[in-house]
């Protein structure tokens, strides 16, 4: 600073005080902003999850993470025909298997839909209540990312299992039906549901707010 | 058109059919091995059960072309199978059988039934002969029959 014949030690203090008013007068920049990184990449995430859900609670996937001792079909998700059971791992009984009848690809000239490893999920990745309802967004999203219930998949394992599972990438070539008619398609299609998924698992997987029923 | 080489009953096989065409078809028409039953044609009722690679099938919705080379067994040679000639004679035992047409099927299905579950209780043996259906409802003499070579196979 130049001294001159009118600055002296008192002017120079009253300018550092002033700068230090101006300091204190003046927030962190980040508070002052309304729409803050962590709120945006939650609510990203969120709006990814949306489209999750959509995918998850269509009847390709439904059919077979119920709540029930066996599975359902069609769109309307009726009870599985021919009184097949769950079983004790998801794969029907003795004499009565899901092999025995779903083969390793769909059988169009039958109806017979098939895949690798044609199973049910197990009940603890059931997405519907006991009383065949679906979960509501909020309690799916719980139900997914408990790793006590999920056969401990983290995200990245949540998002190899959407993108590459082979019985899952089923619900997108579900085949014909008995009636000759091709089978609904999820929402989305994977590329788009895996995208989603990647999504929300960048997100760090946040789950809406809400109980059961919302 | 395609050809297939197939394994029934121990046997290689060879048939020329359309790779859509349902196993029961081929067993029955091609094979001539009437033994197996068509019932409905869409699985509903286990008339067609066969064997195939030791699993319960229901050859009347699986086409031929995915068959590849698992061993197919039916009706007719499951009697050279113990647990197989154990049931057939508790059937002919407990007089298990009216008008037949649906017995190749449940024989099946028991047989695949006590080769898992050599002690099968009451739900067990509902819950795996349940898809098998019987219009003469010999249905619990079927119950009885699996439970007395249940027995004699311990």
């Amino acid at each position: 600073m130049i001294r001159s014949r009118t600055t002296g030690p008192r002017s120079l203090i009253v300018v550092c005080a002033a700068f230090v008013v101006c300091l204190v007068a003046s927030p962190p920049q980040a508070e002052q902003s309304p729409a803050s990184p962590s709120a945006d990449r939650r609510s990203d995430g969120l709006a990814a999850w949306q489209q999750v859900y959509m995918v998850l609670t269509h009847q390709r996937c439904i059919n077979c993470h119920t709540a029930t001792n066996y599975p359902q079909q069609g769109d309307d998700r009726h009870r599985h025909f021919a009184n097949v059971v769950r079983g004790p791992e998801g794969r029907g009984v003795p004499g009565l298997h899901c092999a025995t009848c779903h083969q390793e690809a769909n059988a169009d000239s039958t109806g017979a839909p098939g895949s690798h490893n044609w199973h049910l999920a197990p009940l603890s990745m059931a997405w519907q209540d006991p009383h065949d309802q679906l979960l509501s967004s909020a309690e799916l999203c719980r139900v997914l990312t408990d790793r006590s219930k999920n056969h401990d998949m983290d995200g990245s394992a949540l998002l190899q299992h959407h993108a590459e599972d082979k019985l899952v990438g089923w619900a997108w070539e579900p085949g014909r039906g008995l009636n000759g008619l091709p089978r609904t398609l999820p929402p989305l299609s994977r590329p788009q549901f895996a995208d989603a998924t990647r999504r929300w698992v960048e997100a760090g997987t946040p789950c809406p707010p809400g109980q059961a029923g919302e | 058109m395609a050809t297939y080489q197939l394994t029934i009953n121990g046997q290689r096989r060879e048939v020329m059919t359309d790779p859509s065409t349902p196993l029961l078809w081929v067993l029955r028409e091609d094979l001539k091995l009437t033994g197996t039953k068509y019932g409905c044609g869409v699985s509903a009722c286990g008339a067609c059960t066969v064997h195939v690679a030791g699993v319960a099938t229901r050859s009347c919705m699986v086409p031929v072309s995915m068959i590849g080379d698992r061993p197919v067994v039916t009706i007719e040679a499951i009697g050279q199978d113990p647990v197989g000639k154990v049931v057939q004679d508790a059937w002919v035992s407990h007089d298990v059988v009216q008008c037949g047409y649906c017995q190749s099927g449940q024989i099946m299905s028991a047989v695949a039934l006590l080769k898992h579950t050599p002690n099968p209780t009451d739900q067990n043996i509902e819950e795996s002969m349940g898809g098998n259906i019987c219009r003469c409802g010999t249905y619990p003499r079927i119950r009885q029959a699996i439970k007395a070579a249940a027995q004699h196979l311990q």
